[in-house]
């Protein structure tokens, strides 16, 4: 059976002069290996539970556990190099070239030059980008879509065993979207990594998700296959959501 | 004789005399603008980072800047006396708030979203600032030193009223024998260095800094 890669215990996150917690009492757990997406409005906490993941937010209250051990006790600098993190500004660093942004986490590493660079080639050929083309360029001279893939490409440079995404297709036209959309489910099949990817769009929570974490107002309202939502909303905003979504679909056909 | 001739014979029988002014010149400004850097720079990172103090630091060398140059050089007369060292201190004053701004400036403007990508790539607070903060700053810094250098080869020529040599002292020299080709030799130099300066910083960011274009906005 496999591992469980997050567990999250009663978790809960208030920020300093709130009046209530942005994350509230969360308790979940997901298998190694799953592809979870976890959807919701802005300031509903997705932002704040990803981030809770790689300590650049800690918890006032609960446990969080990867892989079995509790992140709490570990070195947050030793934690994060083991964990991809993709944002929706991609923010690939614009004075280093891309193989000097993809090479980021092996030299903190202190790979040797030889290995690093072996691998950022074929990082960089793995999310479409042919390395003798892209890796000296820099990224202003990238489109969005290709800077978001070297970003994905430096996200995996160690081949992580988790990755966290924040929005990271949100600023992106919707062809290119659909295209990384697809580049990432072939991806994470291939390395059997274990996904935690925030949207607020219902359309790319259901197409990528095994399961898909519907937050609301710091909780979640409901973690399922995408069919078992669709099929059996737990209340009514998730309905409100499905019901929005299917209005989209009828107002394409009534347009056909 | 007519101008150019003028010019032509000083430069054949003060070819040695010139150089040793140019080069003082050249001296003088390199040495106020690597003090004023060092100056400049740190204090400038410390003004970003402990925002109270830099209000502080920030005012007090604005109300220094807008003593006139030639006004420090001759207040400091009675305390340092004349030669170099007054001309290197009225010099770095002026040099110093431009370098200063600009450093705070360059690491104010760095975007959070790129710290908290280096943070979330496992950098520690070390790293973060010599992998992402510096070099994302660098070419703004550099702007202020740019400035800071144009303003010290200018200024340097008046340093030659105190006896700090440099180009300035042809300059004094042509107004007191009323010598037009020691005026047009000392101030057209002064003009060229500036504009040297300029090109050599222009030439620097380009070779070294190809990204900076994409950082301004």
């Amino acid at each position: 059976m496999a591992q469980a890669a997050v567990v999250f215990e009663n978790v809960s996150k208030r920020f300093p002069g709130a009046n209530y917690a942005a994350v509230n009492q969360v308790s979940f757990s997901v298998q190694e290996g799953e592809f979870i997406t976890i959807l919701g409005s802005s300031g509903c906490g997705k932002t704040t539970l990803l981030k809770m993941v790689n300590r650049l937010y800690e918890p006032d209250s609960g446990t969080i556990t990867l892989f079995g051990k509790g992140i709490a006790t570990q070195n947050p600098v030793q934690l994060r190099r083991n964990i991809g993190y993709v944002i929706q500004q991609i923010g690939l660093f614009p004075h280093m070239t891309i193989e000097q942004n993809v090479a980021t986490v092996p030299s903190l590493l202190g790979w040797d030059n030889k290995k690093t660079r072996e691998r950022c080639h074929q990082l960089l050929e793995l999310v479409g980008l042919p390395a003798a083309e892209f890796s000296p360029r820099f990224p202003h001279q990238l489109s969005g879509g290709q800077q978001q893939r070297a970003g994905l490409a430096r996200a995996l440079a160690t081949q992580p065993p988790l990755l966290l995404m924040d929005e990271p297709f949100g600023a992106i036209d919707a062809i290119t979207r659909l295209g990384l959309q697809d580049e990432l489910l072939r991806l994470q099949k291939q390395l059997g990594t274990t996904i935690l990817f925030v949207t607020h769009d219902i359309n790319e929570a259901f197409r990528l998700g095994d399961r898909v974490m519907v937050m609301n107002e710091g909780q979640i309202s409901q973690f399922e296959t995408p069919k078992n939502i669709l099929h059996h909303p737990a209340d009514p905003f998730v309905a409100r959501l499905i019901a929005s979504a299917r209005q989209q679909e009828a107002f394409w056909e009534d347009l056909a | 004789m007519d101008f150019f001739s003028q010019l032509q014979s000083y430069f054949a029988q003060n070819s040695a005399e010139y150089l040793r002014c140019l080069a003082e010149h050249i001296q003088i400004t390199l040495l106020s603008l690597g003090i004023s850097a060092l100056i400049g720079i740190p204090l400038g990172y410390c003004c970003h980072r402990f925002q109270q103090m830099g209000r502080w630091i920030t005012g007090i060398f604005q109300v220094l800047r807008i003593v006139p140059s030639l006004a420090v050089l001759i207040l400091l007369i009675p305390v340092l006396g004349v030669g170099l060292l007054p001309a290197l201190v009225a010099l770095i004053l002026l040099a110093v708030p431009p370098i200063l701004m600009n450093t705070t400036t360059a690491f104010a403007q760095i975007p959070a979203f790129y710290l908290e990508t280096a943070q979330a790539l496992g950098m520690d607070g070390h790293q973060k600032f010599w992998r992402v903060e510096l070099p994302s700053a660098l070419p703004q810094i550099l702007v202020g030193v740019k400035t800071a250098a144009v303003e010290i080869v200018a200024s340097a020529a008046i340093a030659a009223k105190i006896g700090a040599g440099g180009l300035g002292g042809l300059i004094l020299t042509g107004l007191g024998l009323m010598r037009t080709d020691l005026l047009v030799v000392g101030g057209g130099s002064v003009a060229l260095l500036a504009m040297c300066i300029g090109l050599i910083f222009e030439l620097i960011q380009r070779r070294w800094m190809p990204y900076a274009s994409s950082l301004r906005g």
